[in-house]
Parts: structure tokens; C-alpha cells; sequence
């Protein structure tokens, strides 16, 4: 045996070597520096860690395991994912060549890519969502509406930096503030941009409290931040169980695309609301939630290969992310401003921030917030209905763009 | 469908107008639906009324119905339920919220006090 030979074999082939021996390997340490960050994030600073240090492991690992024309290791294998989109390619939408080829991080993208985790995701928040204080006042379905001004501005500011409709479309999703729907449509629309677009939501997500109480302290007098609004009317538990039952039925019906996720965050409120399926609600909630989020977070994460995520287009999604974000705060302040001047100052505007779903970090900022102002004004029961009404807009949005963009 | 993909710009504005308001075509639409619901369904308002000279409780409060109701002290918001909590821990507990938030306890409404187990949790 020649022991030099198999010691000079395992250095050739190890991942030190790879850094420096393989096209664009030197880009995978950059990978990892911004892995080891976003784990610094999630952890230390704990901005979304149940998700950001999946994704940020995910990451790690690929980029620790794939460098080009190395890949009989590799966790992720991008290449057969760009033969799989690619219509011209012998394995176009073959996953017979998936399986038989994948790393480990292949087959859980599998689940992301067949829009399986973002919708048992959308099961997982309607069974732990109360829709009551949106039944108690119906009217913040209008700020859950108004607060998706993001979107389109995001999107047509996509168009003019270059990218394209279905692009634009995905990257526009992110001013929805819901990480699900945004992968749900990305992987749909623009997967090879899945990792920039997840990063840049969940991180404008967790960065909620530093970006919305600038806009709302701007786009607000101190008098409306002070309104103090009346008690909600009691909700019956005929109302909540109707609810997702004709929210599914109405919402579907007129835009059959919104179907997976509607529907799944319908079913799962049945599953907390009807009474008779607590083991149910409860595995979604938590289990089935916990699984899933597992799953999806690595699998995203993966995706965020050197040769993918190291461009241009990562920054001005990045950019457009945080555009997106604040625009659809404006949106929903100033569907509540309507609201303050219509209803004669009774309702306090700073609820409509809370449109942009992220639940329930926004509807906390808008209780912060006020009590700055009013430190008896107790604004979270009311703030929750436009919160949850953005979660139903933001589906609604992608189901539109998805519609329109997904041939 | 190369249209869309290379959308111009002034599509593109379109395509935002046209999104932008079928949600809230489809959130109005929404509205109506539920606001129609809750018509059917929603709680019937109770009939307000005076106990002793003291007004009653506001509307949306639940009402505590007992057969033998006695006057309330002047100031009062009525009775609040005790689950699993004895009334010296209760009032101990509505002092500490009333001078946490620096507001008189006569203007504060206790609806229900209940000690949360670890099972509960």
C-alpha cells in the first residue's frame, strides 16, 4: 500500500483543497464567512433563529460539501436542479434523475421545490392563529390590502433594475412579509433567486422594530398615536368556525392559485377552532410546524450556493427587500390614516403598520408604539386583525402574481 | 408569454395597478362576506341597565348574571372571577397592575383572574 499516495489522494480530495484547487472555490469561504453570520444572527441576536440558523447551517453545509467538478460529495447539487428547470434538457422536470443523483440537501429540496413545506407551514400558522380580533372588526381586511402596496412597487422597481417579469414578481412577494409565501412563489416563479429572496425576507422580518416605527412616527401626527380605541365586540365560536370554511371557499374560487396556500392556512384554523380535532390542531401547531421548519430552512439555506448567491442580483434584491418592506408599512399607515379621518379619530392609525403580516412581530410594534405615546393605550388586540388580514392579503398577492406570471 | 418575461416597463405598471387591486377587490369582497356573517351570527347586544343608580357595564363586557344581584359600591366595575386564585392573592395582583400602570383601581375592569399551572403552559 502506498501511503503517500492514498495521503496526497485524501488531501487532493478534500474540501481545504478544493478552496483553492477548483474554479470559483476561493467564493465558498465568502459563503461561509456570511454562513458564520447569519448563525451570529440567529443566535446571538436572535433575530428569527428558529428559521435563520437552519438556513444559516444549510448554507454552511453546502458550501462546505459542493465546489464545481466535485460534486460525488456534495449535499446540494445545484446542476441537477438547472438541468431539472431546463426545457431543453433530457431531464426536464425528471425526478427519477433527482433521486438518483441527490445528496442529502437534494432530497429535502425536493419538498421546497413541489411547494410541500411553505404550505404545511401555512397549515402550521392558521392552527396557531386566532382570526378573532379580524371578525371583531372586519374593516382591517382593508389594511391587511392596503399594507401590500410593497409588493407592487417592488415588483415594478424589479422590472426597472433590469430583472425579469417572473423575477420581479418573486422579489416583489418580500414587501408581503411572510416567509412562506415568499419561497412558496419564488420556487414557483424564480428558483434560482430562492436564496437571496428567503434571506432578505426573514431578515427584514426579524429587523420589523428598527424599520417600521421610523415610517410610523413620520407619517403620523402625536395626536393619532395617542388614539385610544374602544374594546372589541365579543366573537362567537359559530363566527370562528364559519370563518375559514367561507374564507376558503370565497378566496379560492376567485383565485384558484392561492388554493395550496389558503387553503392550508384555513385547515389548519379549522383544525384550532372547530372543537373536535385539538390532536390535530396541536400537531400542526407544534410537531408538524417544528418538522417542517426544520426541513425547510436547510433546504433553503442550501440553495444558497457560492455560484448562485455571489452576484449583483443578491444586492438589489437585498435593496429591493427593504424598499419593498417600508413601502407596504406606508401602504397600511395610510390606509389607517383613512381610517382615523373617516371614522372620526376613533381608530389609531399606527394598526395599519400591522398589515405587512409578519404575525405577530408587527402587530407588537404597533403596542409599542403606542404606549410610547399613550402608555394606557393597549393597541395589540386590534392591531392583530390588520396582522392577520396581511397574512390573507400577502397569499392573495402571490396567488395574483403567480397567476399572472406562472404560464 | 416571452411578453411577460420580458415585461416592459409600462406593463409592468399595469401589471402593479391591476395587482394591487385585485387584493383589495378580493379583501373587500372578503369584508363583505364576513361583516355578512357576523350579522347571523354575532352576539345579541345585552339590555343595558342600572343596577342601584350605578350605569351598567360597557356593552361589549361580559355580563355576570347572578339571582340575588346586589347593589354595587359607587366606583365599581362589578365582580371579577377568581379561577383557582383566593381573593387575598387576587387583590394583591390587581394593586400591582393598577400601580404598574399608575391608573386608580376603580378605573381599572378585572373581568377574570386564573392562576396558570405548568401543565397549562
Amino acid at each position: 500500500m502506498n501511503i503517500t499516495g492514498v495521503l496526497l489522494k485524501l488531501a487532493s480530495q478534500s474540501g481545504f483543497a478544493a478552496f483553492f484547487l477548483t474554479e470559483g472555490g476561493w467564493k465558498n469561504l465568502i459563503m461561509i464567512a456570511i454562513a458564520f453570520v447569519l448563525l451570529y444572527l440567529g443566535i446571538v441576536k436572535k433575530f428569527e433563529p428558529l428559521l435563520l440558523c437552519g438556513i444559516a447551517f444549510g448554507c454552511l453545509l453546502s458550501n462546505l460539501s459542493y465546489f464545481i467538478g466535485m460534486g460525488e460529495n456534495a449535499m446540494y447539487h445545484p446542476e441537477l436542479w438547472t438541468e431539472f428547470l431546463d426545457a431543453a434538457s433530457p431531464y426536464y422536470h425528471s425526478y427519477g434523475h433527482i433521486l438518483s443523483n441527490a445528496g442529502l440537501l437534494d432530497f429535502f429540496y425536493i419538498g421546497v421545490k413541489a411547494g410541500i413545506y411553505p404550505s404545511l407551514i401555512f397549515l402550521g400558522v392558521g392552527a396557531m392563529t386566532d382570526f378573532g380580533p379580524l371578525l371583531a372588526n372586519p374593516k382591517s381586511l382593508l389594511l391587511g390590502a392596503a399594507a401590500q402596496l410593497g409588493v407592487f412597487i417592488a415588483f415594478f422597481g424589479a422590472v426597472l433594475l433590469g430583472f425579469t417579469g417572473p423575477e420581479a414578481a418573486s422579489i416583489g412577494i418580500i414587501g408581503g412579509a411572510d416567509g412562506p409565501t415568499a419561497i412558496f412563489l419564488t420556487t414557483k416563479l424564480a428558483p434560482h433567486l430562492l436564496g437571496p429572496i428567503a434571506i432578505a425576507a426573514y431578515s427584514y422580518m426579524a429587523l420589523i422594530p428598527l424599520i417600521q416605527p421610523p415610517i410610523m412616527k413620520a407619517m403620523t401626527t402625536e395626536k393619532m398615536r395617542q388614539v385610544k380605541m374602544v374594546q372589541a365586540r365579543e366573537v362567537t365560536k359559530t363566527e370562528k368556525i364559519l370563518f375559514p370554511v367561507v374564507v376558503a371557499t370565497f378566496v379560492i374560487l376567485l383565485l384558484p392559485s392561492t388554493a395550496p396556500l389558503i387553503g392550508c392556512l384555513m385547515l389548519g384554523n379549522l383544525f384550532r377552532e372547530c372543537g373536535v380535532t385539538d390532536r390535530l390542531s396541536d400537531t400542526a401547531q407544534n410537531a408538524l410546524m417544528n418538522i417542517v421548519t426544520i426541513f425547510l430552512a436547510t433546504s433553503v439555506g442550501a440553495t444558497m450556493v457560492a455560484q448562485n448567491f455571489l452576484s449583483w442580483d443578491t444586492i438589489k434584491i437585498i435593496f429591493l427587500g427593504l424598499v419593498a418592506f417600508g413601502i407596504s408599512t406606508a401602504g397600511g399607515l395610510l390606509g389607517g390614516i383613512v381610517m382615523y379621518k373617516t371614522s372620526g379619530g376613533r381608530i389609531n392609525p399606527l394598526i395599519g403598520s400591522a398589515g405587512v403580516s409578519a404575525v405577530p412581530m408587527a402587530a407588537r410594534v404597533s403596542q409599542d408604539v403606542g404606549r410610547k405615546y399613550n402608555k394606557n393605550n393597549y393597541l395589540l388586540m386590534h392591531a392583530m386583525g390588520p396582522n392577520v388580514a396581511g397574512v390573507i392579503g400577502s397569499a392573495v398577492a402571490a396567488g395574483f402574481l403567480l397567476a399572472v406570471f406562472g404560464g | 408569454m416571452s411578453d411577460l418575461i420580458h415585461i416592459s416597463i409600462g406593463a409592468a405598471g399595469a401589471t402593479a395597478l391591476l395587482g394591487y387591486a385585485v387584493v383589495f377587490f378580493a379583501l373587500v369582497l372578503l369584508l363583505g362576506v364576513v361583516s355578512l356573517m357576523g350579522l347571523f351570527t354575532a352576539p345579541k347586544k345585552p339590555a343595558e341597565k342600572a343596577v342601584g343608580g350605578i350605569p351598567a357595564p360597557e356593552r361589549s363586557a361580559p355580563v355576570l348574571v347572578t339571582e340575588n344581584l346586589a347593589p354595587l359600591a359607587p366606583g365599581t366595575a362589578g365582580e371579577v372571577k377568581l379561577y383557582d386564585t383566593d381573593p387575598r392573592t387576587a387583590a394583591m395582583l390587581m394593586a400591582i397592575v393598577a400601580d404598574e400602570l399608575q391608573t386608580p383601581l376603580n378605573e381599572l375592569r378585572f373581568i377574570s383572574i386564573r392562576e396558570i399551572k405548568e401543565e397549562d403552559q
